[in-house]
């Protein structure tokens, strides 16, 4: 862990990645959609089950970049290892990007099947919950102007607005929700709708390891030119 | 043609769906690369004029 922790390391690594991972985001995505676009009308839903193939993706990477903010940021604050702090906080766009795709579709979805672009439901509360965190994340780290403790405070944060990720996960079942309940691990879902979103779901992670692996990348470089402006004075 | 865009009298809420999200899913895209190749210009430049 520590090994590709070093800058020098994860510049030669993620190099060496990106093609790869870019490539098979693109293929995955072609291919998920190509499945998605060949489904039959849903028996409850009609065609309106083509919207889970840009919402579901959407909301797990909306989680996963969380996740693996404050996984990153617990890393920062125990190790205090810069890379870490330069993970996290390049996650974080990101993650308020797909948070956001995944209401928006969400709610193209709730108004033809529920009569509601929006109610205020635990799922779609906490979620919107994420987005803010998201938010408030950003704005932290842009507040204070010391990288040190910049990174601290927004380390702290993301620990604490983690809470909410198993609130969302389980908020379907701790509450009546408008929101439908699990239905991919549980196997309620027809394999026809299956395939399509799993292919999505694919794509939307790699798309979202790519682009991370880009902007972490670009952090490192843009940290490298301030030191180097320092040193010349 | 027109049978698949109707998408069974909800393609008014299916191809917005679709719609922003390749959007904003190009833009970020867009966004990161171009941010990526600032980066490496500057650093460039930087280490021309101080060898």
């Amino acid at each position: 862990m520590f090994r590709y922790a070093n800058p020098a390391v994860f510049m030669g690594l993620s190099g060496a990645l990106l093609p790869w991972v870019s490539g098979a985001a693109v293929i995955a995505l072609a291919a998920g959609l190509w499945l998605g676009f060949h489904v039959p009308p849903d028996y409850q839903q009609g065609m309106t089950v083509t919207i889970m193939f840009v919402h579901v993706p959407a909301a797990i990477v909306a989680e996963l970049a969380y996740g693996a903010i404050a996984f990153a940021s617990l890393f920062s604050l125990v190790w205090r290892h810069p890379l870490a702090d330069t993970a996290a906080r390049a996650a974080a766009p990101l993650g308020a990007v797909f948070t956001a795709l995944g209401l928006i579709t969400g709610s193209l979805w709730g108004r033809p099947m529920w009569g509601a672009y929006w109610v205020w439901d635990a799922r779609l509360t906490s979620f919107l919950l994420l987005l803010f965190l998201y938010l408030g994340y950003m704005a932290l780290w842009n507040a204070i102007e010391d990288e040190m403790r910049a990174a601290r405070a927004a380390a702290i944060l993301a620990l604490v607005g983690a809470v909410n990720l198993p609130i969302i996960k389980f908020s379907v079942d701790w509450w009546n929700t408008l929101h439908q309940g699990e239905s991919i691990v549980s196997g309620q879902i027809a394999p026809i709708f299956l395939w399509p979103l799993l292919t999505m779901a694919l794509g939307y992670t790699l798309l979202f390891a790519a682009l991370w692996m880009v902007r972490i990348r670009t952090e490192i470089v843009n940290r490298r030119t301030r030191s180097l402006m320092q040193r010349a004075g | 043609m027109n049978s698949f865009l109707a998408m069974g009298g909800y393609g008014a809420f299916i191809w917005p769906a679709y719609g922003v999200s390749l959007l904003a899913l190009v833009a970020v895209t867009w966004q990161s690369v171009a941010a990526w190749r600032a980066a490496k210009k500057k650093l460039a430049e930087l280490e021309r004029d101080n060898p």
